[in-house]
């Protein structure tokens, strides 16, 4: 269980303070697959950040399991259970996919076991376990390579930071059964997804809406969703095409 | 049988990944003596005559053989110049594994400089690895000055990997190379430095023939007071392609130079550098300490990647 207590949080940009997150208070409970959605530049992937521990608050509190870790490291904060893919995937010179699922299993791992978690992201894992995570990978390959890599974690809270990005719609089926899967075997666990797709918010048990910085609603999917529909915050399937484009242009800058 | 004690099974593990005495030809230098030699049907060690060194005949046509030749220096205070000659036969494709091992404990320094020329032969293919290690906790430095010329006949084709990561204080390598027609060279070299270390390296490659190409590409690290000079220049008389490219990392106090230089002298030259210092992107730290590592385990496995 995650619980952000009246968290704010500012940077400072080219000499002037400008707040980013004001006051926001949410609980991601155990068990409970979140979804936060809301317009771009509303600070959906800054909130993510705060939960890993890049970035820390200037005032509130931010408790995992009741114990306040506002100050935790974010080593400490990975160890006590944290697993977040980034929505900007990071690029390494020599370290190879194998590599990075190793570390992130924190364990000595087989080929065949690092392999499954590839495989489940959609990738043909023998083209992929020895390749290095450098530019040499598309976009959508590399934000597949890091979904797998939080999979191998298996964290108490799992933070996905819009997954469906530069991913094609073809990917995106199976995708989405990835995460339906990582949904019936929740256990104690909890995940959370930065996400506007309708499928995704199709399966949350509870939708967070963050727009400038505040939480405008957060309640059960099921009665949040239908507010959403036909706004940028819920995008069918259908129109992924064209958003997936815009993906995969943003690969060859 | 060659008995090889403790420090020279280590030095010899480090720098020619050697357990034991090497198959195929070799000639293991400790401590400014000949430890064993051996030849075979297609190569030949001969030791010159009035200064040290050997020379290594390679017969046209030879095929998947290897030549061992690391060096190893124990004792302190000992400075050694070495002249090896390599003459690899037309056709030939061969691995050879040089490499110097020093382990200084004492407070003198000790040196190695190996001068290393090397003539391939028209369609020769050569494979060469060299690593330098230095070990000991003794005041003296451990210092290494190789010189290396490459005469590349044509269509000749040669891969070179350069390898410094531990223990070297003091390093300066000259590498220089003339490539005729059809002649293609690799390098690769993998550099880290530490402490007060130095290391200087140049590359001086001609491409004298049309179809001649050269990749000279250095990953290196310059840690804690260490400093580090890159100076590559491909020079282009015919129809060649060329490329350089340095890419390293800083940390702490390291500082790096690099000097990469291109001159074309033939309109059909092909050229081309890159070079690149900075130190490790903070966002690659910060990934990993997502995963669980610390700060100081997530920089160790970032350097362990870029100079694998
Ligand atoms: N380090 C920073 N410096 C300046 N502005 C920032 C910084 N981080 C985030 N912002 C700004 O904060 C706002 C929220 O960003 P972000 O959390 O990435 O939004 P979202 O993920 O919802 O699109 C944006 O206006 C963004 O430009
Ligand atoms: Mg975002």
């Amino acid at each position: 269980m995650i619980e952000f207590k009246n968290v704010t949080f500012g940077v400072n940009d080219e000499g002037t303070d400008k707040e980013i997150i004001h006051d926001v208070s949410f609980v991601i409970p155990d068990r409970k697959f979140v979804v936060i959605t809301g317009p771009n530049g509303g600070g959906k992937s800054t909130i993510a950040r705060l939960i890993a521990g890049i970035e820390k608050p200037q005032s509130g509190q931010i408790l995992m399991d009741g114990e306040d870790i506002t100050q935790m490291s974010v080593t400490d904060r990975a160890k006590k259970g944290i697993g977040y893919a980034f929505q900007q995937p990071v690029k390494f010179k020599g370290i190879q996919v194998f590599d990075l699922i190793r570390l992130a299993s924190g364990k000595k791992i087989s080929m065949t076991d690092a392999c499954q978690y590839l495989s489940a992201v959609g990738l043909c894992a023998r083209d992929y376990i020895n390749r290095e995570v450098n530019s040499s990978l598309s976009g959508g390959e590399l934000k597949r390579i890091e979904i797998a890599t939080v999979l191998a974690k298996a964290s108490r809270l799992s933070v996905f930071d819009e997954p469906e990005a530069g991913i094609d719609l073809w990917s995106f089926q199976n995708l989405i059964e990835v995460f339906e899967k990582m949904r019936r075997d929740i256990k104690d666990s909890s995940i959370l997804i930065i996400s506007h797709q309708e499928r995704i918010l199709a399966i949350a048990d509870e939708i967070i809406v963050i727009k400038e910085g505040r939480v405008l609603e957060h309640g059960v999917g099921s009665e949040v969703l239908p507010k959403l529909m036909g706004t940028d915050s819920a995008v069918p399937e259908c129109k992924m095409g064209m958003a997936a484009k815009e993906g995969e242009e943003d690969d060859t800058v | 049988m060659i008995q090889f004690d403790e420090i020279q099974k280590r030095l010899l593990s480090e720098v020619a990944d050697l357990h034991s005495v090497p198959e195929g030809a070799y000639n293991i230098r400790s401590n400014g003596a000949a430890l064993g030699r051996a030849s075979t049907a297609n190569i030949e060690i001969i030791p010159k005559e009035g200064k040290s060194g050997i020379d290594i005949k390679i017969k046209p046509g030879t095929k998947n053989e290897s030549v061992h030749i690391p060096v190893i220096m124990t004792e302190s205070g000992l400075k050694e110049a070495v002249y090896n000659d390599f003459f690899i036969g037309e056709d030939a494709d061969v691995v050879i594994v040089a490499g110097c091992g020093i382990d200084n404990c004492g407070n003198q320094d000790s040196e190695h400089d190996g001068i290393h020329r090397f003539y391939v032969g028209k369609g020769a293919k050569v494979k060469y690895v060299e690593k330098h290690y230095g070990s000991g906790n003794g005041t003296g430095k451990r210092i290494l000055n190789p010189v290396t010329e490459v005469y590349m006949e044509e269509d000749s084709s040669m891969e070179m990997e350069m390898v410094q990561i531990k223990g070297v204080d003091d390093t300066e390598r000259v590498t220089k190379s003339e490539l005729a027609k059809g002649a293609s060279l690799v390098v690769h070299e993998r550099l880290m430095t530490h402490g007060d270390q130095r290391a200087i390296s140049t590359y001086t490659v001609n491409l004298n023939g049309d179809g001649s190409n050269a990749d000279v590409v250095s990953r290196s690290v310059a840690r804690d007071n260490s400093y580090q000079k890159f100076d590559a220049v491909i020079t282009g008389n015919a129809a060649c392609s060329g490329h350089t490219e340095c890419d390293a990392i800083i940390m702490d106090n390291g500082r790096i130079l690099a000097v990469p230089g291109l001159e074309a002298n033939s309109v059909d030259a092909a050229l081309v550098h890159e070079a690149a210092i900075g130190k490790i992107a903070g966002d690659q730290i910060i990934k990993l300490m997502t995963l669980g590592l610390t700060e100081e385990e997530a920089e160790e496995q970032i350097i362990n990647g870029f100079l694998k």
